[in-house]
């Protein structure tokens, strides 16, 4: 369902991504992991459609759609879905009607109606409750002020309201303690599917002890060194990257 | 094919700027005694009236128009002005809706402002004026028999003389400065609101000011009076055509409060801003001031200004009688080549009085913005408060935003709190949002709703929902 083919990518200027190869089936979960500045959240940045990341060359489709010439909404709209590292505050919006709003640009996409707010209500709370998160969370104003735990849970939110057929999960886990991580976690077991894919950014092997990855791969200075399956983690886990 | 395309986009900015192809009768250009005698004559008016008026242009003459704001103004030719416009055969203001010019009913109708009573928004009661004459005022009766007045001030000088009398200048003076003389000397029409003791108004009371013809100005007076006790919510709303002319709205508005009573007042002013190039749009310099004259009375502002070419307004609150209370809810965008210079002054006199200032600057392309304000405290203002915030937000890199706060502290038992933030939409924000399906204009409007939240949740429940899709529109065009 995404195909990778001989990415390169610079961010000022700066290669990040080099030759970059890599094909995720449908249903498949793929854990990248690597080292700090090994180009782990550029390919998500990439892929999402963040502006100064330039693709110098390569191709990336997506559902065998052309994936690089789209808006990063388009992108959104299409499917795909980046769980952010640092979720970004947005003061003055409250979370609910922010919900509100995307759930309802992506059914427009789909020309259906606008949710009525009484039954968005009723989807918000259960699934706000599998998350563990207070339903007064969502008259807060988008991230402000939120706990890290609370951002990353939000974020789960979204991708669960969205239906995303791809998930890229930028270290969802940093900023999580153990009981939070589980919650989360179980949130996310609960999104896997033969349809929906995973790519999974991650230091640690803490978060892919409880969502089991089809694949592990290993990232260094902007490609693929080594591809294997969930016991290369455990491998790195104990001995590092070198 | 391109020219379409162009024009169907400026509509879309734009959805109020048609002409209403109606006749007008208009009284001929130029300033002078006999223009302001002419005036006096159409509206029927006392012979205390017209000696007011041309007291009012005596002292014009020796007056000269204000330079201070920051703003490029074209000198304004006064003598080539028609300061008097009315449908044609517009002798009487009609009785009933049903003698109402249907053109006039299909117009404010286009507005999204019904005037049959069947239709319109339940609980607010309509003035509509349009160039220099209040054409209908809806639910007029239903408010008479709880003993509220609300006419045309036309109306008022005729029917309750006593009460225009006692109030009309006293808040702003006759002398106060030239676009304020001008007003009192040629104003054409506006709303009159009175509210009897211990009355709360039960609906809110609007007035929607439309300007149609052209190389007209448009001189508004509008007088709110809430007696001892009473409350009033009252709204503004303001369109023009789209012409590349240059158009001028001057007004004032007083307001006067008495013990215990609260006037809240609500603009939303979308005059037309003129085009992407600064070509037309009104002229908008307005007086509006509020006495609270009475102990523990409340006036309380909310603006939201998105239209005209220049926006010159500071809607000011003297805080007279003991633990009264003024406040200033602003949002104002400006997009384009537009001007705002807008800001308030709350005169502290009493003791214990307490104001507050919200300020939400927004200026896109290549436009300025000015918050200006004055928050001065006199001797006698024993513990008076303040709390001013002024935030800015820019969008794009060509534009400008100012902070110019003033105070002045004679009273040594004071205080004020000053907060003010400069910010720009951040990219980060925009592909956090683009990122969940939302595109790029979705994207911004979402955010610059947020920052002006606090504002916008001061209106009417009944204009809230449009004022924020006001916001999103005025920003049209300035993303990227």
């Amino acid at each position: 369902m995404l195909e990778i083919k001989n990415l390169n990518v610079t961010v000022e200027e700066k290669q990040i991504l080099k030759n970059l190869n890599l094909n995720i089936g449908k249903g498949e979960v793929h854990a990248i992991m690597g080292p700090n500045g090994s180009g782990k959240s550029t390919i998500a940045h990439t892929l999402a459609g963040k502006p100064n990341y330039n693709v110098e060359s390569g191709e990336v489709n997506l559902n065998g759609e052309d994936l690089l010439s789209k808006d990063p909404y388009e992108r959104s709209l299409n499917g795909l879905f980046l769980a952010f590292q640092y979720p970004i505050e947005l003061p003055g919006v409250t979370n609910a009607s922010y919900l509100k709003q995307i759930v309802n640009a992506h059914r427009k996409s789909r020309k259906e109606t606008p949710i009525d707010a009484g039954e968005f209500l009723k989807i918000l709370k259960e699934k706000s409750k599998l998350l563990d998160i207070p339903m007064d969370m969502h008259s807060r104003f988008v991230n402000t002020g939120f706990s890290g735990g609370e951002k990353k849970k939000n974020e789960v939110l979204q991708m669960d309201l969205l239906d995303p057929s791809l998930i890229i999960m930028d270290e969802t886990d940093s900023g999580l303690d153990v009981d939070a991580l589980k919650t989360t976690a179980d949130a996310i077991n609960k999104l896997r599917n033969d349809e929906r894919s995973f790519i999974i950014i991650t230091h640690y092997l803490r978060l892919l002890e409880y969502i089991e990855p089809d694949y592990v791969h290993v990232f260094q200075n902007g490609s693929v060194i080594e591809t294997g399956d969930k016991t290369l983690a455990s491998r790195i886990d104990q001995e590092g990257y070198s | 094919m391109n020219k379409v395309n162009k024009d169907n986009f400026t509509q879309e900015k734009y959805k109020y700027g048609f002409v209403t192809e109606i006749e007008s009768e208009k009284i001929p250009k130029g300033l002078n005694e006999d223009v302001i005698k002419l005036i006096s004559k159409k509206k029927n008016e006392p012979e205390w009236m017209l000696e007011w008026r041309l007291s009012a242009f005596k002292r014009l003459e020796n007056m000269s128009v204000p330079k201070w704001a920051k703003a490029e103004i074209d000198e304004i030719d006064f003598q080539d002005l028609y300061y008097y416009s009315s449908p044609k055969d517009f002798k009487e203001k009609p009785k009933s809706l049903d003698e109402v010019d249907p053109k006039l009913l299909e117009t404010y109708e286009k507005l999204g402002i019904p005037l049959k009573e069947q239709k319109v928004l339940a609980g607010v009661a309509v003035d509509a004026v349009f160039d220099s004459v209040s054409v209908a005022t809806t639910f007029k009766e239903k408010l008479n028999e709880i003993g509220v007045i609300f006419c045309p001030i036309s109306e008022a000088i005729q029917k309750h003389p006593e009460l225009v009398k006692k109030y009309i200048g006293s808040v702003i003076p006759v002398t106060d400065h030239f676009y304020a003389t001008l007003n009192s000397a040629v104003f054409s029409d506006g709303s009159f609101v009175y509210i009897p003791k211990g009355v709360k108004c039960p609906m809110e009371l609007s007035t929607y000011f439309r300007i149609n013809a052209s190389e007209t100005g448009q001189f508004e007076r509008t007088l709110i009076i809430a007696d001892e006790g009473s409350y009033v919510s009252y709204l503004e709303g303001c369109t023009a055509p789209m012409r590349d002319e240059n158009q001028l709205h001057a007004a004032n508005v007083e307001l006067v409060a008495l013990d215990d009573a609260e006037i809240k007042y609500s603009t939303v002013q979308n005059w037309y801003p003129g085009d992407e190039n600064g070509k037309g749009g009104i002229y908008n310099f307005v007086t509006k001031r509020g006495l609270c004259k009475g102990k523990n009375s409340k006036i309380s502002w909310t603006q939201i200004e998105t239209g005209s070419a220049i926006t010159w307004k500071y809607p000011s609150c003297i805080l007279r009688g003991d633990n009264s209370t003024g406040e200033f809810y602003s949002v104002a965008i400006t997009n384009n080549y537009q001007q705002a210079d807008t800001g308030t002054k709350m005169i502290h006199l009493g003791k214990n009085t307490k104001s507050r200032i919200i300020s939400k600057g927004i200026s896109a392309g290549k436009s300025s913005n000015t918050y200006r304000g004055l928050v001065s405290f006199h001797k006698k203002a024993k513990n008076a408060k303040n709390f001013t915030q002024c935030d800015s937000l820019l969008v794009g890199s060509e534009c400008k935003a100012n902070t110019i706060p003033l105070t002045e502290n004679s009273s040594n038992s004071s205080s004020i709190e000053h907060e003010a933030t400069t910010s720009k939409i951040s990219d980060e924000q925009l592909f956090y949002c683009m990122q969940r399906g939302l595109d790029a204009e979705e994207a911004q409007s979402l955010i610059v709703n947020g920052f002006c939240k606090e504002v916008l949740q001061k209106l009417p429940m009944e204009f809230a929902v449009e004022a924020q899709k006001l916001v999103s529109i005025s920003l049209e065009g300035s993303v990227g």
